[in-house]
């Protein structure tokens, strides 16, 4: 399985992200709180830009006048009809099962694994191997 | 009640209506104090009541209401309950208590009208179920009348008018809801009614026929708001009837409220459920009017597309003329639906025991 | 050193090549917006630049009286009522031409694209020769400042509308200009659209054949529904297909269409899965009550079918699939399938994108139509390949 180089650790601070294409497929890496996370930037809906959209805690309430905020859990709201999805898992809030949007895995990896060839790395989507890694950087890698 | 049709099974008429009572019918069930106040206002009955039911309309169908009281409740029975012993029928008489100003005179009409209905079922069929009016202007003293009365076997239902001030999830009404919830009532939302505002969102119509075309999209606010206010969150068994409003605008109503939601819920975030999920776990209509062809594939497709069992109630909404048959629509019907429809969905609904199976030819 | 990988733009996105997929498409509601004069605030701004003294001072002195609807400020959960990615640098959603262009004309490959003007909403509630001021401003800046510039775009008049002979000089100075294409009203009037109040709007769009419209917006003074005020944007939104409802039985029982037998109205932004069920009952109770209404010589169904066309955004979306093909069956009997009109309500966030907001459940034909034909032949535009 390829595995994709998104770019240095420190071109993506906390609270940032970043849309991407790999292998044609525009995709939104997101670090949050230094946690990175990856989903599709394709609305199952009409399409829009998912990946655009606003990062949102989770409202819930048991009754009307009682909100519970959640600022934990984070939810991408859909710039276009705000359908919401959970950042992890790529589920929609309103229909998890069905509705859903293909999360992908974000590592960070050292210049100096992807240097050594491990297997299937490609560093940088559309520049393969003429990409320079520097072995003292660290990486956003995303595995489709 | 003609005895050409298929299904045999017996009937909950959930839709029936009792003349209206005059204010010398009322007398006997007023303090000394109202007879007295009635009588120096000049006052006749409320005029939301012919308003809602023009008298002289084919729609209304008074002519089955001619003839003085004893010979309509002999219509009543005839026309809603027939032979079955497990026939139900559930009767309301709308007051137009929702017009009026002064708290207390519309709940000592309430008081009134209610007790005298009760007499009336007492004295003419043990089988005659019914529905209490209450002021639902006034929440707190709509859900006192409420708990007066509950205990009684024969009061099924709270019956309010569809036409307000501001619609039924609102949370000015609480008091009301949780009377009902508390008393295993359902909320019965009529058509007509009267209100300061008019029956449009968009100002007042000049003819009674845009009035009665236009209720279907009253009773489709009064959902709207049910659900997005949160009355069925906030009071999870709260149950609610809409009557008389028709029901072919349903399907068309859950995938407006079903889409709204999906996009900007977090406005509501009590709403957990899609509407529509809210809107059959909570929600009956009666069947008449039905609006729809009776004939052509309409009808099915819309049933169809409610997407449950559930949610139908036979009526006759007695006297009224619809120009449709409602037992015609169960011939159609598969036979458990059809069951339903006549009868289960009701039962469930006011908590009649449930009928024994369907015999032959019971009617 | 490390390159940085190709970065998509939040605003476009090189998947959609949407035209080539879907054949010409004419979007039948999007807007333009002049201002920030809904907030209230606003002093001067581009409208004080085409009002006339009088009511240049006026407007810079008092502003604009703000409707009273839920739907405006604060509580509407999207920003500005609108899609998140269409914020020009500076200014509102909808007040940028070069972003329309790109970010919706080119990107979509739209052929012909009809302007509502939003600041319209706020009309029905200035008084009448206040509006008709504006409104004529209003009109004069979509020409010189949209229409000249970008031949792809079309215009509705706007329109002073609770003053019904005002509104019908502005559609005299109008209505013949070959981009104004349909009047406009707001869905939220003063009295259903039947009302002899607005007959003069009537006469004057019958005299220049022109298309009459009602958009989603406005403040008539009235609750949104029949039962009173809502509490949340949710309701108010979900509630204006209520609006259309009434406006449709109020226009067939009052007798319009006897009145002005060649009336078109264009019911924007308010659905149109209601359209079977009001048929049958209004028709059901046309043989109930037709005495009160003798004016009414045929069944009222008649005249719905006669008269209205729809835009399709926000577009059904029933619940299962084969439901969407079940009401298009019922709207062909109705003859409405060839009145069903697209749109997308950019730059709003309900906005309908071409490419994915018809179901697949809708014919190849009939997709066509609606993208693009029915328009074409409603307005009377001339757009390349049309069915
Ligand atoms: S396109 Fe994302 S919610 Fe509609």
């Amino acid at each position: 399985m390829k595995r994709y180089v998104v770019c240095q650790t420190h071109e993506l601070p906390p609270g940032t992200r970043r849309i991407v294409d790999i292998d044609g497929r525009s995709i939104g890496v997101f670090n949050v709180d230094g946690e990175y996370y990856a989903l599709r930037n394709t609305c199952p809906h009409q399409g829009a830009a998912l990946c655009t959209g606003s990062l949102l805690g989770e409202v819930r309430s048991p009754c009307p006048g009682e909100y519970r905020y959640d600022g934990s859990r984070k939810l991408l709201q859909c710039p276009w009809h705000g359908w919401e999805f959970d950042l992890t898992t790529g589920q929609s809030w309103f229909d998890p099962a069905r509705t859903r949007v293909r999360p992908y895995d974000v590592t960070v990896e050292s210049g100096r694994s992807i240097a050594a060839g491990r297997e299937g790395v490609v560093p940088g989507p559309y520049v393969a191997e003429t990409l320079p890694v520097t072995v003292d950087d660290d990486y956003i890698v995303v595995t489709p | 009640m003609s005895s050409d049709h298929h299904h045999g099974g017996p009937l909950i008429d959930c839709d029936v209506h009792l003349p209206t009572p005059t204010v010398d019918q009322l007398g006997p069930y007023l303090s000394e104090h109202w007879r007295e106040y009635i009588a120096t206002a000049g006052f006749k009955g409320s005029m939301a009541v012919t308003s809602t039911h023009p008298p002289g309309a084919r729609s209304s169908g008074h002519e089955r209401l001619d003839g003085g009281f004893a010979e309509a409740m002999r219509n009543v029975r005839r026309h809603c309950l027939g032979e079955s012993e497990s026939a139900r029928a559930v009767v309301s008489a709308h007051y137009g208590v929702e017009t009026m100003g002064p708290p207390d005179f519309s709940t000592a009409l309430s008081r009134a009208v209610n007790d005298w209905m009760l007499t009336a079922c007492r004295d003419t069929d043990e089988r005659l179920l019914a529905s209490i009016n209450v002021p639902p202007q006034y929440p707190d003293l709509a859900a006192e009348e409420i708990d007066r009365l509950a205990g009684d076997d024969r009061v099924v239902q709270v019956f309010v008018p569809a036409r307000t001030s501001k619609p039924y999830g609102n949370r000015i009404y609480y008091p009301l809801l949780a009377a009902a919830e508390r008393n295993g009532l359902p909320l019965g939302i009529h058509f007509g009614g009267m209100s300061w505002n008019p029956p449009t969102g968009v100002g007042w119509p000049s003819y009674y026929i845009e009035e009665y075309v236009g209720m279907a999209h009253v009773m489709q606010a009064q959902l709207s708001s049910l659900v997005f206010e949160g009355a069925f969150q906030r009071f999870p068994r709260l149950r609610v009837t809409v009557l008389e409003g028709g029901w072919t605008w349903l399907p068309s109503l859950m995938w407006r409220l079903d889409k709204e939601w999906k996009g900007i819920r977090r406005e509501v975030p009590w709403v957990e459920e899609p509407p529509s999920t809210y809107l059959r776990r909570h929600v009956k209509l009666s069947i008449q009017p039905i609006d729809a062809p009776p004939d052509g594939p309409e009808v099915m497709t819309t049933i169809d597309q409610i997407g449950s069992d559930d949610v139908l109630m036979y009526a006759s909404d007695f006297p009224h003329e619809h120009l449709s048959d409602p037992l015609a629509l169960l011939d159609r019907l598969a036979p458990e639906t059809a069951s339903k429809v006549a009868y289960g969905n009701a039962a469930a609904c006011y908590g009649v025991p449930s009928a024994p199976e369907p015999q032959e030819s019971v009617r | 050193m490390v390159q940085s990988p190709p970065e998509t733009s939040p605003r476009t996105d090189s998947r959609r090549t949407a035209r080539s997929r879907t054949g010409p498409i004419v979007d039948c509601d999007m807007h333009n917006y002049m201002s920030w004069t809904s907030s209230g605030l606003s002093r001067g701004g581009v409208l004080a630049d085409y009002l006339p003294d009088r009511w240049r001072d006026y407007y810079t002195t008092f502003g604009m009286r703000t409707p009273n609807s839920i739907a405006f400020f604060p509580t509407r959960p999207r920003n500005m009522a609108a899609r998140d990615d269409t914020w020009p640098e500076d200014g509102p959603p909808g007040s940028d031409l070069g972003l329309m262009r790109e970010q919706h004309l080119d990107l979509w490959g739209i052929s012909a694209g009809i302007l509502n003007p939003i600041d319209q909403i706020l009309m029905g509630s200035q008084f009448p020769y206040y509006s008709a001021a504006l409104t004529s401003a209003l009109n004069n800046w979509t020409l010189e400042q949209w229409l000249e510039p970008e031949p792809r775009l079309y215009a509705s008049i706007c329109v002073p509308y609770e003053d019904a002979e005002l509104a019908a000089a502005e559609i005299h100075r109008l209505a013949d200009h070959p981009r104004f294409v349909q009047v406009l009203m707001n869905a939220r009037t003063r009295e259903p659209l039947g009302s002899r109040k607005y007959w003069k709007i009537y006469e004057a769009a019958a005299e220049h054949d022109i298309p009459l419209s009602i958009h989603v917006g406005g403040a008539g003074g009235n609750p949104i529904t029949g039962a009173g005020f809502p509490s949340y944007y949710i309701e108010d939104h979900s509630g204006y297909p209520q609006v259309y409802q009434a406006h449709v039985i109020s226009l067939v029982c009052e007798g319009v269409f006897e009145e002005f037998p060649t009336l078109r109205w264009v019911m924007q932004e308010g659905g149109f899965a209601w359209i079977p069920w009001l048929c049958w009952r209004l028709d059901r109770a046309w043989h109930l009550l037709g005495t009160e209404v003798p004016h009414l010589k045929e069944l009222p169904s008649t005249y719905v079918k006669r008269h209205f066309w729809y835009t399709t955004q926000p577009i059904e979306e029933p619940e299962r699939p084969g439901q969407f093909a079940e009401l298009l069956g019922q709207l062909e009997e109705l003859q409405v399938v060839d009145r069903l009109l697209f749109s997308t309500d950019y730059p709003h966030w309900d906005f309908d994108a071409p490419d994915r907001a018809l179901p697949r459940e809708m014919p190849k034909e009939t997709r066509h139509k609606v993208l693009a034909g029915n328009a074409a032949a409603l307005y009377g535009l001339e757009i390349d390949d049309v069915l």
